[in-house]
C-alpha cells in the first residue's frame, strides 16, 4: 500500500462522490416513493451500485412491471459494462483473481473513465489506487442513498431544486472529456440520433442499448487509420 | 409484491449487473489479440454510451433543460466537472425561478 496512491485515489474519487451525492439522495427519495423500504434502498445501492440503472429499476418497480422485465431493463442499461470490462482488462492484468473480482464489482462509468485515462497516459493502474478511488465513491453512495430515503419527503419536488438536470449534465460533461478521440464526432452524432429515435419509437430504457450499439457499430465500420500503432496514441483523451 | 420478493428482485438485479461487469473480461481473455476493428469499436464505447444518457433529456426537455445543458456544454470546454455541474445547475435554477421557463 503506497500512501500517495491512496491519497491520489481519494482525491480523484472525491469529485465523483460529491457530484453523485445528489443522485444518491434522489435515488433514495424515489425508491421510498415507489414502495421500497430504507433497507431495500441501501441494499440496492450497495449490491447493484449502478446509478442510472437503479433509477430505471425503481421507476419500473413503481409501475408494477413484471420482476423479470425490471431485471432485464437493468441488464440493458448496464450492458455497456461488458465493453468497459473488455477495455480495462489490458490495464489490470497484474491484479490477482480476487482483486479482479472486486475491481469488476466496482466498475462504474467514472471508474472506467479514470482507468482508461490513467492507463493510456502510461501511469500504473495499481489495485491500491483502484480501490481507493472506488471506496471514496462507494461508501458515500450508499450513505447518501439512505439519507435520501430517510429525508426524501422533505425535498419535495426535485424540479424546484433542479435536481433533475444534474444527471444529464454530468453525463454530457463525461462525453465532452472524450472529444479528442478518433471518430468522436461521427460516433456522438449517430448515438444522439439513434438514442433519440429509439426513445420515441421503442421507449426507455432501450434507447441506451440501441443508441450505444449504433455509435459503436459505426466506429467499427469507419476506415481504420493506416498505421495501426497510432490507434491508441490518437485515442487517448485530453488531460 | 411482498418484502422477500423485493429482496430477491434486488439480488437478481445485482447478479445481472455483475454479469455485465465481469462478462467483458471473460470475453476478451478468451481472444488472443484484439482485432483492429474491435479495438476501434471499444475506443468508441464511452462516448457512444454516455451520449445516450443525456441526448433524450436534451431533446425532450423544455427550454430550461436545453439552456442548462448548453451552458454546461460551453463551460465544460474549459473548466472541470464540478464547475460545469454548478454552472448548469445555476442556469436551470435561473431559468426556472427567474425566467419562469
Amino acid at each position: 500500500m503506497r500512501r500517495s496512491e491512496v491519497l491520489e485515489g481519494f482525491k480523484g474519487g472525491l469529485i465523483i462522490a460529491l457530484s453523485s451525492a445528489p443522485f444518491a439522495v434522489l435515488f433514495g427519495t424515489v425508491a421510498v416513493d415507489n414502495g421500497l423500504s430504507v433497507l431495500d434502498a441501501a441494499m440496492m445501492s450497495a449490491f447493484v451500485y449502478a446509478g442510472a440503472s437503479q433509477l430505471v429499476g425503481i421507476e419500473l418497480f413503481g409501475q408494477h412491471v413484471a420482476p423479470w422485465l425490471v431485471v432485464l431493463s437493468i441488464f440493458a442499461v448496464n450492458f455497456r459494462h461488458i465493453l468497459y470490462g473488455a477495455a480495462i482488462t489490458r490495464f489490470i492484468t497484474q491484479f490477482s483473481p480476487v482483486q479482479k473480482a472486486i475491481a469488476f464489482y466496482l466498475l462504474i462509468d467514472p471508474q472506467f473513465a479514470e482507468v482508461i485515462k490513467r492507463g493510456e497516459a502510461g501511469r500504473p493502474v495499481t489495485f491500491t489506487w483502484y480501490l481507493s478511488f472506488a471506496a471514496i465513491i462507494y461508501v458515500p453512495w450508499v450513505i447518501f442513498s439512505v439519507v435520501g430515503a430517510w429525508f426524501g419527503s422533505m425535498i419535495g419536488d426535485p424540479r424546484v431544486w433542479a435536481i433533475d438536470v444534474l444527471l444529464p449534465i454530468y453525463f454530457l460533461g463525461l462525453v465532452v472529456g472524450f472529444r479528442k478521440r478518433r471518430n468522436f464526432f461521427p460516433v456522438v452524432i449517430v448515438s444522439i440520433a439513434a438514442s433519440v429515435a429509439a426513445y420515441h419509437f421503442v421507449g426507455s430504457p432501450w434507447h441506451v442499448s440501441i443508441g450505444a450499439a449504433a455509435g459503436v457499430l459505426l466506429a467499427a465500420l469507419l476506415p481504420l487509420p493506416t498505421p495501426p500503432a497510432e490507434i491508441r496514441a490518437e485515442g487517448s483523451p485530453v488531460q | 409484491m411482498n418484502d422477500m420478493g423485493t429482496v430477491w428482485l434486488i439480488l437478481a438485479a445485482a447478479a445481472a449487473t455483475y454479469l455485465t461487469r465481469v462478462g467483458g473480461y471473460v470475453l476478451i481473455t478468451r481472444m488472443r489479440t484484439i482485432p483492429p476493428r474491435l479495438e476501434a469499436a471499444l475506443n468508441a464505447v464511452p462516448a457512444a454510451v454516455l451520449t445516450t444518457l443525456f441526448a433524450p433529456a436534451f431533446f425532450n426537455g423544455g427550454l430550461d433543460i436545453k439552456l442548462a445543458m448548453l451552458t454546461a456544454l460551453i463551460v465544460s470546454l474549459r473548466y472541470p466537472g464540478l464547475v460545469m455541474l454548478a454552472a448548469g445547475w445555476a442556469a436551470a435554477m435561473g431559468s426556472r425561478h427567474l425566467l419562469g421557463l
